[in-house]
């Protein structure tokens, strides 16, 4: 123990230290208020941007939401020339393309989930989910032109004959009519690739965030490991892995370039996936430059507003679900 | 307020002079709060020149809480709030011209667990502080001096001093703790706080920060809050009980270890509670 | 819930056998998605190399778009043009991105950073086609001319959501422990968060930055109305350039074969650009995971 050095009154201990001149705790904090005064401009941008999107767009397109009214919706008249827009062709065109990319890749991406959450030895988790992931990072004009050089020329010489003749679907009205190669279903089945590393990366996402305690539960009942899962893991996870579907949905309805390149653009409503059609955004991007008058620009503007519109829903219920599962997704 | 200042009411001994010129720092009527929450009763005390003040108490009694007033680091936590007056050099750090930033150069202090930057040498750690002050600009070779000068102190020269240029998370733990002390004496401040410097590290190199500390209070002033009695046994010459946000009792270590005035202190270093 | 779903099934075993086989086809079905799911990605690549690469020399690069016929047909101003919209889309990004991101972790649970988060993640789902007849609308119409700018602005603004949660979340791992101990040295706030925090963050900060450009590299469908496209070497960022995309994109829909074959090339060389970043942002974590930290 040290000797106490305690000093009496009057008696101070000489300092030694630094020199005893009263320091300066005077000072000004004007950076810090410019510093925390450009932070926040900063994050205003971002509902500023958001803001702006929405009335810009929202006000270039009033014009021809106002003519035509709900019917804008409704109709399926597009005619430049006579002034006459309608958008239903083209919403229908996105959601059936977007329902087809879903149907096609939700099982594979479900499947490559529980995969490599569930059974994939360790090595070979890290390498394939980031093959996976890298899908989500091929632009999407790659997938246009790989679509149209590879994927239509197979889908009209082979799988449509194929559906249509040797399966007999062509009897339905949904696999119908010449083989044209650019179609809906071309645009559904390129979009299910593009969509496939979302839902996957979500899913993994999701399936990895369930409680041990959960598969110990079902496997302590004497539940098979597939039993586990089914039972177990994938009710427990389905608010999360709906959310990646939606999520997937947001990323389908608006893509553009790779859908552009094959649904064939015509603005034409047909039962049939064969037909070629529309989507909304890649009716935008094939006729926006070419547009003349003002309605026409107006009437695409619409459409891009609508199609804010459903994403901007669609992204949000999708969001929520997943933060539901506690899962930071960044997709 | 100048009353106030020689108002050491809880204090029995009355060894202490009236007046600041011994005190390094004191605190006046000091309340802190967080939230609805408060965790800092009142607490009026001096801290003399040159002396090593340990500021016991059990977990949770606020004597971290307090300690964080005295350098206005407490108020960086969100809905945390301080009344009351401490007086620094003839100022009170809570008045209105006062930079929380200026004080801080002056008032040092080391966390529970060691911080250093981990994205910095060892010598640019200890020259952290002196880069924060803009005013000075420090020739390279000055700097050096300066982070040899506060590794001597911290007793690290010796082991580190041939790698100075590499990461300073690439030492032990104990080894870091003194990076951190370093960091804070190299600013040369007039007043050192220690929130339990040694409650995340080993028996060995606890006794070197002991050992530091004891040292240092030759030249400045050290405030060290520790959970660890014979710690405070070893290392102060005035010790501190708070409890409930209240100070208790003060007096010199070996009084308070002796012969204890009030019940609650006796209750706490006989091992009754906390 | 689930247990109790589990219930109806686990505890009989007759039928284990049968049990165990539904099991094990399952099990092979997921292996074979898993497969699958990595056969798109073999497949493109693939065909990016064979068709790619046959069409790639060394004129690519150094030459410019020449018409249908001309031999030594090259891309570079197309290399160039993506490389400067590149830089322009980060000069608007990343400020506001790393900005936001870093007021989202500081401010954390007040009202207007929960909002900042929740736009961020709406404005990460917009389809790029409306954040490119938007930038028409706000930066071309108004002046009358398509520009670099004005495409540059319109990519940049894509990169916003991307850095600034990977800012956030990246500036949250850093212990508060050592904002603390920077206060305590006496460092302003600004010079904590932007020496001390954003320093020790920034491992995490540059893979989002690449990931965000590694996603804006190749976007098309916002430069269509912006940058629209020039067959000509321009450095006027108030005039149209060329892009990558874009020159891929009209090269694929036209009807020539030479002007196919440069367009797989561009798509090689834009893949490769791309994998290449994504590749990088991957190592930059990697090597921030051994570099230490608290």
């Amino acid at each position: 123990m040290p000797t106490m050095s305690f000093a009496p009154a009057g008696s101070a201990v000489p300092r030694q230290g630094p020199p005893v001149e009263s320091p300066s705790i005077e000072g000004s904090v004007t950076a810090d208020r410019i510093y925390r005064l450009s932070l926040l401009v900063f994050a205003l941008c971002v509902p500023l941007l958001m803001l702006l999107i929405f009335v810009e767009v929202g006000a270039a397109a009033w014009p021809a939401l106002h003519l035509f009214g709900l019917s804008f919706l409704t109709s399926s008249a597009w005619d430049p020339v006579k002034g006459q827009f309608g958008a239903a062709p083209a919403i229908v065109g996105t959601l059936l393309t977007s329902v087809i990319a879903l149907t096609l890749a939700t099982p594979l991406a479900l499947g490559s989930a529980i995969f490599l959450s569930e059974f994939s030895p360790p090595w070979l988790r890290q390498p394939l989910s980031f093959l996976v992931d890298l899908l989500a990072a091929v632009p999407s004009v790659v997938y246009g032109l790989w679509a149209i050089f590879v994927m239509v020329p197979i889908l009209r010489t082979g799988v449509m004959p194929f559906l249509r003749d040797t399966l007999h679907l062509g009897a339905t009205p949904f696999f119908s009519g010449p083989a044209y190669g650019n179609s809906v279903l071309a645009a559904g089945m390129i979009l299910a690739i593009m969509v496939l590393p979302y839902i996957a990366a979500v899913s993994r996402e999701v399936l990895m965030a369930v409680p041990r305690a959960q598969r110990e539960a079902a496997l302590a009942l004497g539940a098979t490991r597939w039993e586990m899962i089914a039972g177990a893991v994938i009710p427990y996870a389905r608010t999360g892995i709906f959310g990646g579907v939606i999520l997937g949905l947001g990323r389908a309805l608006g893509e553009t370039m790779a859908v552009t390149m094959v649904i064939g653009n015509r603005h034409e409503l047909s039962a049939s996936l064969f037909a070629p059609g529309y989507s909304m955004a890649s009716l935008i991007a094939n006729e926006f430059s070419e547009a003349t008058t003002d309605l026409h620009v107006s009437a695409l503007m619409a459409i891009g507003f609508v199609l804010l519109i459903i994403t901007l829903i669609v992204n949000g219920v999708a969001r929520w679900m997943v933060s539901r599962m506690g899962a930071e997704v960044r997709a | 307020m100048i009353d106030a200042v020689s108002l050491r009411g809880e204090s029995p001994n009355g060894t202490v002079p009236p007046g600041e010129a011994n005190n390094a720092m004191s605190s006046l009527a000091l309340d802190a709060y967080f939230g609805a929450t408060h965790a800092v009763r009142s607490v009026t005390l001096d801290f003399p020149t040159n002396e090593v003040t340990a500021v016991i108490g059990p977990s949770g009694c606020g004597k971290s809480t307090f300690l964080r007033c005295l350098n206005r680091m407490h108020e960086t936590v969100p809905r945390a709030r301080v009344e009351g007056t401490v007086m620094f050099h003839g100022q009170d750090i809570y008045g209105p011209d006062v930079d929380p930033i200026a004080l801080r150069r002056h008032v040092g202090m080391v966390f529970q667990r060691p911080t250093p930057f981990p994205t910095m040498s060892i010598r640019d750690n200890v020259a952290a502080g002196l880069r924060a002050q803009p005013s000075e600009r420090l020739s390279s070779r000055q700097v050096d001096e300066v982070v040899e000068r506060a590794l001597r102190q911290a007793a690290l020269w010796d082991e580190v001093k041939d790698r100075l240029k590499t990461s300073a998370t690439g030492i032990s733990g104990g080894q870091q703790q003194r990076l951190c002390i370093a960091r804070a004496l190299a600013t040369a401040p007039h007043v050192l706080l220690l929130d339990e410097p040694t409650a995340a590290l080993d028996p060995i190199s606890a006794q070197k920060v002991e050992e530091l500390v004891y040292e240092l209070r030759k030249v400045m002033t050290v405030i060290i809050v520790t959970h660890n009695m014979q710690q405070a046994a070893r290392v102060s010459d005035r010790t501190v009980f708070m409890l409930m946000g209240e100070m208790v009792e003060t007096a010199p270590t070996r009084r308070m270890f002796t012969t204890p005035s009030d019940p609650r202190t006796e209750a706490y270093i006989t091992g009754r509670f906390g | 819930m689930s247990t109790a779903a589990m219930s109806g099934s686990a505890p009989r075993v007759r039928g284990l056998a049968r049990r165990r086989g539904v099991s094990i086809v399952m099990i092979t079905l997921t292996c074979i998605a898993a497969a699958l799911a990595v056969v798109p990605l073999v497949v493109i690549l693939g065909y990016l190399l064979k068709q790619g690469a046959g069409a790639l020399s060394l004129d690519f690069f150094t030459h410019m778009p020449v018409p249908v016929g001309e031999p030594h047909g090259g891309m570079a101003n197309a290399i160039l043009g993506t490389l400067l919209l590149i830089g322009l889309a980060s000069v608007v990004g990343l400020p506001v991105g790393i900005g936001a991101g870093l007021y989202m972790a500081e401010n954390r649970g007040t009202g207007l950073a929960n909002l900042v988060r929740f736009l961020a993640d709406v404005l990460n789902g917009l389809p790029s086609i409306v954040m490119g007849i938007f930038a028409w609308q706000f930066l071309v119409r108004p002046f009358g001319h398509f520009s670099a700018l004005a495409g540059g602005a319109a990519i940049g603004a894509m990169m916003i959501p991307l850095v600034s949660r990977t800012t956030e979340e990246m500036v949250r791992t850093v212990p508060q422990s050592l904002r603390e101990a920077a206060l305590a040295l006496g460092y302003p706030r600004w010079r904590t968060s932007l020496q001390i925090v954003l320093r020790t963050a920034l491992g995490g900060i540059v893979t989002g930055v690449l990931v965000a450009v590694a996603r804006v590299a190749g976007e098309t469908a916002p430069l269509l109305f912006t940058a629209l496209g020039n067959n000509f070497w321009s450095l006027n960022l108030s005039k149209p350039i060329a892009a990558l995309p874009l020159q891929i994109f009209s090269y694929a829909i036209s009807p020539y074969d030479e002007w196919h074959a440069q367009a797989w090339a561009g798509a090689l060389v834009l893949i490769v650009l791309v994998l290449v970043i994504s590749i990088l942002a991957r190592y930059v974590t990697r090597s921030r995971h051994g570099g230490g930290g608290d």
